[in-house]
């Protein structure tokens, strides 16, 4: 029997009540302390980069990165790209004006330009669409079928009227629209590395657990980072953190959303499948060890249900296996880092 | 070459990189022995409606047609026995 399950009754399902409360004070202090430990000691940088896309994660990142060092030792990127939406991008320089931190603002959208990504995109979307235009938005969703089926992707693009298209997306078109979007996430840490070389700052990385352990990032785009101080913490947790903090409400009620395609898209529709809310209880039963019954509980589901989710959080931790990976050695070297380290 | 071979030969070839026949039996769960992941299933998909002029539907798209070398013989050959 696990801590967690040894709270309930025994006749008890479902989680315990308040599992994913955090001292948020404590926490606070543990993580800026890290942080300024690992500037001095780990990483021997001056400063810290932080890239405030306007959604929660990055703006609880910038504002820890302000209290571990204060403002003046912390640059905030401000990043858009075409596709950006007008609201995370107000959200972005209200996070930055809050915390008073220096910043630059940088549209993107002609460096993607030059390198193809939209082009990539729209070609990989007109074998499904032919009639599809660049003014036309687009996204993809993750979609199963009821009960056992396999999740696969959908393509969704709207015309300048608001008529939308679905087409199911072969593994081709997939895999390109996908790359040519990871574009995005790839020149954004190159400028972060750009200005942390020019400063001698180190990179903050800024997912959370969620993203760390199911993989949400892109490899070598904002997977990349010297630290990431809230790695640890559910998304639920990243919320609290943020108010106890005291960033403006409408930061704290923002909904998480990919802002990579340019129709609208949740980070549930994209790759979680579930509300975060949702995901976190069952990444937390997971690794509390509750059954699925528990989970189910918890949810309102059936306990198929519950083992769905269980097994697809497995499959996308193998998929953050490769993401979290080293270059694979032929042969070990003595400073080489561990491979598969996490 | 029959379908189970087909798709045999194939995931040997291009999913697991030239691996022993032996590696691969009729019965193994493509998905619980890591053979394929979620993605790669849509990558199977391709191969086989590209191979066998077939359209798998969203409907079809589940282990009882696709996860195992028996599951996908039976579910294409059902499929192009409909199409004759």
């Amino acid at each position: 029997m696990t801590g967690a399950r040894s709270k309930l009754n025994a006749t008890e399902r479902g989680l315990p009540r308040n599992f994913l409360e955090i001292d948020l004070a404590s926490t606070v202090e543990t993580i800026t302390k890290r942080i300024r430990e690992a500037l001095a000691h780990d990483l021997r940088k001056r400063g810290l980069v932080v890239a405030v896309s306007g959604g929660i994660d990055s703006a609880a990142c910038a504002a820890l990165a302000t209290r571990a060092v204060g403002p003046d030792k912390v640059l905030a990127l401000l990043l858009p790209e075409r596709d950006s939406s007008t609201t995370t991008q107000s959200l972005g320089q209200t996070v930055v004006s809050h915390l008073g931190v220096p910043h630059i603002r940088q549209d993107i959208a002609p460096i993607l330009e030059a390198l193809g990504c939209y082009r990539w995109r729209d070609d990989a979307i007109r074998t499904l669409v032919p009639e599809y235009r660049e003014t036309w938005k687009s996204k993809i969703v993750l979609t199963r079928q009821s009960g056992a089926g396999y999740h696969f992707f959908n393509l969704i693009v709207q015309d300048d009227q608001g008529h939308q298209i679905e087409r199911r997306l072969p593994h081709s078109q997939y895999l390109q629209i996908v790359a040519a979007m990871n574009f995005k996430q790839r020149v954004r840490k190159l400028i972060e590395y750009f200005h942390a070389d020019r400063m001698n700052y180190a990179v903050v990385g800024t997912p959370n657990r969620l993203e760390y352990d199911q993989g949400f990032f892109v490899k070598n785009g904002d997977g990349a980072a010297d630290i990431k101080p809230i790695a640890h913490l559910y998304k639920t947790q990243v919320y609290a953190l943020a108010r106890h903090m005291g960033l403006p409400p409408e930061v704290c009620q923002s909904v998480p959303t990919t802002d990579t395609y340019s129709l609208p898209q949740g980070q549930d529709e994209f790759y979680f499948g579930l509300p975060y809310e949702q995901m976190d209880a069952a990444l937390w039963a997971r690794d509390h060890g509750l059954s699925a019954l528990d989970l189910a509980s918890h949810l309102g589901v059936s306990e198929a249900h519950a083992q769905q989710i269980f097994r697809e959080i497995e499959s996308k931790r193998q998929v953050a296996r490769y993401l979290h990976a080293h270059p694979v050695l032929i042969e070990g070297v003595s400073s080489s880092p561990v491979t598969h380290a996490r | 070459m029959d379908i189970k071979g087909q798709v045999k030969a194939y995931i040997l070839e291009d999913i697991m990189m030239g691996a022993d026949p032996s590696e691969l039996s009729d019965s193994a769960s493509f998905l619980d022995s890591g053979i394929l992941d979620s993605t790669g299933v849509v990558e199977l998909i391709s191969f086989l409606e590209k191979t066998f002029g077939i359209k798998v539907r969203d409907e079809e798209m589940i282990p009882e047609n696709l996860d195992t070398l028996f599951n996908v013989e039976r579910f294409v050959g059902g499929k192009l026995k409909v199409q004759v």
